[in-house]
């Protein structure tokens, strides 16, 4: 037996009223997960009583998005994470690393390079 | 009295035997599962490299042309992928494991050609 | 006002063989603020997926973490069963309900271990590991790993256990769980022991809640969640309940642990008994299609599988969110207040596995 998962898609203005109204009835941020092909996805999943929320919010690379921290303590690790290896970028974290929570040697290794650079590259 | 539980744990452990060996005079037992290194019964293979395909790790190297099979001890993680791939079963995982080193160990393995000379 | 100063903590510190690193604001003896910073071994194995075939990737799911292994790859593999359809049999679902609860005995005994070692209290710390090491000899003799078994993949599991060596487990477990009482006894009773757990860093429910901690860290505060009443695997056919303590100090963390390994014992001795015979692997064909999120209870709480395929052999991404990462914020949470001399117990009892936070 397997259990239907939905994922709701929300509007990026929309989110942080979103977390908002989930923190009131009582949920519990589960976690925040980015996958990134040729615009990103951002997926949050919260959980009440053994039961999974999604909502998904789309974006284009340059995109602002706000942070959910100030509501969500917790979402400050999972948001300068996805800044660190996907490069989203993402105001008013509760603690902002500014790209230093990972130490890694390449620039925001998990997302697709930029067409210029893949050109700079071939050069 | 609680101060004393510990104590009298540690006096009953005094008369029994130590839980620890004396490494390198006796050696550790392996089980009969024990996943040590890979082997191989370098007669029976057919070279058909799909051990070296499906390694993980890429340590298994595979030549047709000149018979040859060869794996990097140290690269290898002992998953048995390749046992389990193997179509001829002429690989097998073997109890003991690599020694240590300070670079890298490989072992070459040749199959035996009738008019070749054999390898020793 | 007392002046403030900044003291660094790890990434090396001799409680701690994990690189975490803590920026601790003082006031005196006392924490006022803790600025937590990890990466120092992230070594990107999320993305690794891009290069391995989806039946590979089981290999590198195993190897994120060296001590609960074994669930990674059970995580992973269920997540790909579910978008596949695939039903496992009966037996290989009780096989590695068995794999599972013994790794949580192994991690739990291990961690006991580690906590007596942060209060200095070292002959305790090593018979904890001599009885974790009839654990690992279990884990040799049925699957050949000691660490990292290689025994899940998807559709089943790779080894069988024979009707013999099931009874060998139990009777080991019956006499371990001798042993066990009088250690744990000296956990919960001894006088010095108590001294530095009693009443220290202090997790109400509400703040469990707010902060999101899992595992034993949420259930020592009274919040009854265990991922494993989901009743994924065998658990579904198992009779138990979570272990929770009220307290939310050091203390209660410790026995919800405790308290846990005799339950694992417990559903072990069921598994056991009710394991049907048969197959032990489910053939499959075909290439995954669709996204999926996966939830498990690992020792340190729960633990997060997300799939996403996209109908060739090579998935589009995999993440994992482990139980430390979201136990992080918690840990900031209760060293607020806290003294300086307790920061190490204080970041030992969210059961730190830092390798698994960063994959």
């Amino acid at each position: 037996m397997v259990d239907k998962q939905t994922i709701t898609e929300v509007k990026v203005d929309e989110l942080v009223d979103k977390a908002v109204l989930m923190k009131g009835q009582g949920y519990r941020l589960v976690q925040i997960s980015c996958t990134f092909k040729d615009r990103f996805e951002i997926t949050y999943s919260f959980d009440k009583d053994y039961e999974l929320e999604h909502f998904r919010i789309y974006g284009e690379r340059d995109e602002e998005i706000l942070s959910i921290s100030q509501v969500f303590f917790s979402a400050f690790l999972y948001e300068n994470e996805m800044k660190d290896l996907f490069g989203v970028k993402i105001k008013d974290i509760a603690i902002d690393y500014q790209g230093g929570l990972y130490r890694v040697a390449q620039k925001t290794p998990f997302a697709p390079q930029k067409e210029e650079e893949e050109e700079a590259e071939h050069v | 009295m609680t101060v004393l539980h510990f104590s009298t744990y540690v006096i009953k452990k005094l008369f029994q035997k130590p839980a620890t060996h004396l490494y390198p005079i006796k050696k550790q037992k392996f089980f009969e599962r024990t996943r040590g290194h890979v082997a191989i019964d370098i007669d029976a293979c057919i070279f058909c490299g799909m051990c070296s395909r499906k390694c993980p790790t890429g340590a298994i190297g595979v030549d047709r042309t000149a018979k040859q099979w060869d794996i990097e001890r140290l690269k290898c993680i002992q998953c048995s992928c390749c046992v389990e791939v193997c179509p001829k079963k002429c690989l097998s995982m073997e109890n003991a494991y690599t020694a240590p080193s300070e670079g890298s160990v490989k072992d070459v393995f040749h199959a035996r050609v009738p008019d070749n000379q054999p390898d020793r | 006002m007392s002046k403030r100063s900044i003291v660094p903590f790890g990434p090396q510190h001799p409680v701690l063989p994990e690189p975490i690193h803590l920026d601790l604001v003082l006031e005196d003896e006392k924490v006022v603020e803790a600025i937590p910073s990890i990466g120092f071994v992230h070594r990107g194995l999320e993305k690794l997926v891009e290069k391995k075939e989806f039946t590979e990737y089981v290999y590198v799911a195993e190897r994120i973490c060296g001590i609960c292994s074994f669930m990674h790859g059970m995580g992973y593999c269920q997540a790909v069963e579910n978008i596949m359809d695939i039903k496992v049999p009966d037996r290989a679902e009780y096989l590695r309900t068995l794999w599972a609860e013994l790794s949580r005995i192994h991690s739990h005994l291990m961690w006991l271990g580690l906590l007596a070692d942060a209060f200095g209290f070292e002959s305790l710390f090593m018979h904890c590991w001599r009885l974790r090491e009839q654990i690992l000899d279990i884990f040799e003799t049925t699957t050949g790993g000691r660490v990292i078994f290689s025994v899940c993949k998807i559709g089943g599991v790779r080894k069988d256990i024979d009707k013999d060596t099931l009874k060998g487990i139990v009777t080991i477990l019956d006499k371990m769980q001798k042993e066990l009482k009088e250690l744990t006894d000296v956990f919960i009773e001894d006088y010095s022991v108590q001294h530095r757990l009693v009443g220290v860093g202090v997790l109400t429910k509400q703040e469990a809640h707010d902060v999101g901690a899992v595992g034993p860290m949420m259930r020592a505060s009274g919040i009854a969640q265990d991922m494993r009443m989901l009743g994924y695997a065998a658990y579904k056919y198992l009779d138990f309940e979570p272990v929770v303590e009220n307290d939310g100090d050091c203390y209660a963390r410790t026995l919800v642990r405790i308290r846990e390994i005799y339950q694992s014992m417990n559903l072990i001795r069921q598994c056991v008994e009710k394991m049907p015979e048969g197959e032990i692997e489910e053939k499959f064909k075909g290439m995954p299609q669709g996204e999926r999120y996966e939830r498990l209870e690992q020792p340190r709480g729960e633990v997060i599988y997300y799939v996403k395929a996209n109908g060739t052999k090579f998935l589009d991404r995999v993440r994992v969110r482990t139980p430390t990462f979201t136990n992080v914020p918690a840990l900031l949470k209760v060293l607020q207040g806290c003294e300086l001399a307790d920061v190490p117990m204080m970041v030992l009892t969210i059961d730190p596995c830092i390798s698994c936070t960063e994959r």
